[in-house]
């Protein structure tokens, strides 16, 4: 058994070293596409204004996507530095997954952004343009694969243990692509990448606008930014992936969580707006509640009920003796006991064998666990409350303000006085971080919410860890501070500065800053 | 859908394939990093080394990410007995990559030299550490880990990084970093004009004799200095992947045996020093893309005697040599090998088209006039 100090410093590197690099994948996913659409502009009417975007915001475009890279990198290591047991386990249904995000997604994004930037002058108008397709539908693709992964950790279809190899393997490839909330995760964490995008665009337009500098340039970038931003935080919204939580087990505990629900309620259950959860009380103090939204937006349904927490922990205290009794027989096949008998006692039970293995915490064995080892381990498998229950009400807060913001940009823009106002333009320049705290509070929701497992229902989190010492977890973490911490601060200035360059930076002599002969483009 | 041991041998040959994709084409970006400082003396001259390599050295990296993910994927009990066991040096490797990407986009996006020169010394480093400590880890697999695995099939690592800095494993990184130094020489005089390729020239005449001379040096140290474990027997080649169903014989007959066993295999040594000689031989005058090729061919050649001396195994453990993984029995399952395989097949074949179409779309010699002329596009 590896120490909670080892567990908890693992979690702390993963957790931080994802966050980071989730600063810089949402705008990579929006920006190509934003990308591509400028540049179809430009191909399809030949004003070179729209040349000029489409430079110019690839100019900010590749300052973040250096960053993705080099903190991509970071992701492919640490699940086998510092998960060598998680490994272990889901390598197995990985295998496809990684096989085609490589293939598909990796080599296509990689291999075009290059020609991208420096191909501007050895292609044709067309297959440049075909090329910054590419390049937007490689980084998408790659969002698709990992989110497939990400979606059978949180729901594992498609697989069942293997107690020769001891770990998961694949029963259906189908299964795991198909997988419910692979589908409804990928919508919503690419829609949430494509209004990252439009922000970023909306907001640094506004402010050139309200310079009153590169007019042209940046009432057009605005419109664009304004109608794909409208339309990619309607899909953010409505395709909101609650719908995803109602299939698999620790999904129900996570939507509970969010929810506070504390409580099994009649259907259809009532929304908590806002309140005060009460881990002591086990309920939700000053809260204010909404009748039946809970149950129409998680269940799509009147009549389906929404299961609280206090019957989920009733659940579990079951699945966890079943699991020990998985347990107990896998040990029997294992020292050679393979008869009919067993392996039948075993496959009733195989699914709650991860169950079992929260009780690996309190004792080796498993098997001989006491009443009060088994209720602190069913305890363990509910997620705490007030992270999961605030992150996610920042997400959605941050999600209506911006749906305010694209709905009246678009609506300006159509009806042609969004020049004038100066009030929803100030408002656009400071909503440019709210993108990034929606993405990381979801992500918060999405992972803190899958604890204790790594995989749901089937591999504890301090069981997934590599056995490490304290020093070497120290060693790296330092590392990543001081590269990390460094990095941003480089990024960051070089964001700003090219963004106060503008256009100039294109160095075509049209720009504010270069020009004599400054001809605002009609 | 192939058998489970054909398709076992069949991953253990894409993986090799991935190894020696990656070796070619990141090994002349590396090169061109650790090169940079001695063949671009003035600024525009070290723009000329990065845009040899600027338009195409990211989609080259993917080939080390795909090469991760495969071990990953494919044999994950490599993956995660090596990444743990292994955690210091793949954390240098990791930090030592993550100067290159911002090293390329934001060296030249500042005109300042203090900036510049920062980012050169950058650059220098992440083409310089990883092959060091690549080589360095090459070094270890051919001699074994102290690793073994417990009754969960756990991976536990008994060495500390300092073990991994033997004599022997040191050599082997200085001669990954004189690798690619020489293949990447061989580049950048194949893309350049001027000073830099007659640099780049001197450079690949200096490093030719001496790459020669260390890997024979390393050949002769591993053949006569250590031991070569036997795979004695096996559960099956085509049973379920469990590791500790196997015996191990600490020490074989060794590695000269062993390739005279199989002397098909003595082709692999064979390429690597004559493709190396005829590199530099040719390199160290006016051949380019002939040298290039020979380069190439050597290195495929060395990362071919590397696979078949290790064959069948995959990671040797020196302390208990039954936990040792072969590609009988550390691979994923039957029918995820099978899918994998399939999507490989579909998709190489197109990831190779537009590779070689972005190649001849970016191709050309650098010079001095064209950073010029481009000057605020290129890296």
């Amino acid at each position: 058994m590896t120490g909670d100090e080892i567990v908890n410093l693992s979690r702390l590197q993963f957790g931080l070293t994802a966050l980071y690099h989730f600063l810089f994948v949402p705008l990579t996913l929006g920006m190509t596409f934003l990308l591509a659409i400028m540049e179809s502009v430009y191909v399809m009417t030949g004003r070179q204004v729209y040349r000029d975007m489409t430079r110019f915001w690839g100019k900010l475009f590749a300052i973040n996507f250096a960053m993705g890279v080099t903190t991509g990198l970071t992701l492919e290591f640490q699940f086998g530095t510092n998960w060598a047991y998680y490994s272990h386990y889901v390598g197995d249904i990985f295998g496809p997954i990684l096989a085609s995000e490589g293939w598909m997604a990796f080599f296509l994004e990689s291999t075009f952004v290059g020609l991208f930037f420096f191909g501007w002058d050895r292609l044709t108008k067309v297959q440049h343009l075909t090329v910054t397709w590419l390049l937007a539908f490689g980084t998408n693709f790659s969002a698709l694969w990992i989110l497939i992964a990400n979606a059978w950790m949180q729901h594992p279809v498609g697989a069942e243990f293997n107690y020769e190899t001891l770990r998961m393997e694949m029963t259906s490839f189908a299964e795991v692509f198909f997988n419910p909330v692979a589908q409804v995760k990928f919508v919503h964490t690419v829609a949430a990448g494509y209004v990252t995008g439009s922000m970023f665009v909306l907001g640094i337009s506004s402010w050139y606008l309200l310079q009153g500098r590169d007019v042209g340039f940046a009432r057009r970038s605005f419109s664009i930014a304004s109608a794909f931003g409208l339309a990619s935080i309607l899909s953010v919204i409505v395709l909101g992936d609650e719908s995803g939580y109602t299939s698999g087990e620790t999904q129900r505990v996570k939507l509970a969580a969010i929810e506070a629900e504390w409580e099994t309620t009649k259907a259809p259950a009532s929304f908590t707006l806002v309140g005060i959860p009460n881990e002591e009380t086990q309920r939700t103090d000053y809260a204010v509640e909404i009748p039946y939204l809970l149950g129409l937006i998680a269940t799509r349904s009147i009549d389906e009920q929404v299961r609280g927490l206090k019957d989920l922990y009733k659940d579990n205290l079951v699945r966890i003796r079943n699991g020990m009794k998985a347990y107990g027989d896998l040990q029997k096949m294992r020292a050679g006991q393979k008869d009919a008998a067993t392996i039948a006692a075993f496959e009733k039970n195989r699914g709650d064998l991860g169950y079992g293995l929260l009780l690996k915490k309190y004792t080796a064995k498993v098997v001989d666990a006491d009443e009060a080892m088994i209720a602190k381990a069913a305890k363990d498998s509910l997620p705490r409350v007030a992270p999961l229950f605030w992150s996610f009400r920042v997400m959605v807060g941050c999600g209506f303000i911006m749906l305010f913001v694209f709905g009246l940009a678009f609506y300006y823009c159509a009806t042609r006085v969004a020049d004038q106002k100066r009030w929803l333009m100030k408002l656009a320049v400071w909503s440019i971080p709210l993108p990034w705290v929606a993405a990381e509070t979801g992500w918060v929701v999405a992972e803190y919410g899958r604890q204790p497992w790594t995989i749901s229902g089937v591999l504890p989190t301090h069981m997934s860890v590599s056995n490490l010492t304290s020093d070497q977890l120290w060693f790296s973490l330092m590392g990543f501070l001081v590269f990390y911490t460094i990095l941003l601060i480089i990024e960051m200035f070089l964001m700003i500065k090219y963004v106060k360059l503008g256009p100039s930076s294109l160095h075509t002599g049209k720009y504010h800053f270069e020009s004599t002969q400054a001809a605002p483009q009609a | 859908m192939f058998d489970y041991e054909t398709i076992r041998l069949i991953w253990w040959i894409f993986i090799g394939v991935v190894a020696i994709a990656f070796a070619l084409t990141e090994g002349f970006d590396f090169g061109a990093g650790t090169l940079l400082p001695f063949v671009g003396k003035t600024d525009i001259e070290r723009r000329v080394v990065l845009n040899t390599v600027g338009g195409t050295w990211e989609g080259n990296q993917v080939w080390l990410i795909l090469l991760g993910g495969a071990i990953f994927a494919i044999w994950p009990a490599v993956y995660a007995t090596l990444f743990s066991g292994l955690y210091i040096a793949m954390m240098l490797v990791l930090f030592s990559l993550f100067l290159r990407p911002a090293g390329f986009d934001y060296r030249s996006k500042i005109d300042c030299p203090k900036w510049r020169n920062a980012w050169d010394w950058a650059l220098f480093l992440g083409g310089t550490l990883p092959p060091v400590l690549l080589g360095v880890l090459v070094g270890n697999l051919l001699i074994g880990l102290p690793f073994h695995l417990d009754e969960d099939l756990r991976p536990n690592y008994d060495g500390s990084f300092f073990g991994l800095l033997g004599p022997f494993q040191l050599l082997c990184g200085v001669i990954g970093v004189v690798l690619t130094s020489f293949h990447g020489g061989i580049f950048i005089k194949w893309r350049t004009d001027g000073d830099v390729r007659e640099r780049a020239r001197k450079a690949v005449s200096f490093l030719g004799p001496v790459l020669i001379a260390l890997v024979a040096v390393a050949a002769l140290w591993l053949i006569f200095g250590f031991d070569r474990p036997e795979l004695t027997s096996i559960a099956g080649k085509g049973a379920p992947s469990n590791p500790m169903n196997k015996a191990v014989l600490a020490k074989g007959p060794g590695w000269l045996a062993h390739f005279l066993e199989n002397p098909w295999m003595l082709v692999a040594p064979v390429v690597a020093v004559l493709g190396l000689l005829f590199a530099w031989i040719l390199g160290r005058g006016r051949g380019d893309a002939s040298a290039f090729v020979l380069s190439s061919l050597g290195i495929v050649g060395a990362l071919l005697t590397i696979g078949f001396g290790l064959f069948p195994f995959l990671l040797i453990s020196t302390v208990d040599p039954r936990s040792s993984l072969t590609l009988w029995d550390a691979t994923s399952s039957h029918m995820v090998l099978n899918i994998a395989f399939w999507i490989t097949i579909v998709f190489l074949p197109i990831v190779l088209l537009y590779t070689q179409w972005v190649y001849r779309k970016l191709w050309g010699t650098v010079s001095n006039d064209s950073i010029l002329q481009n000057t605020h596009t290129l890296y």
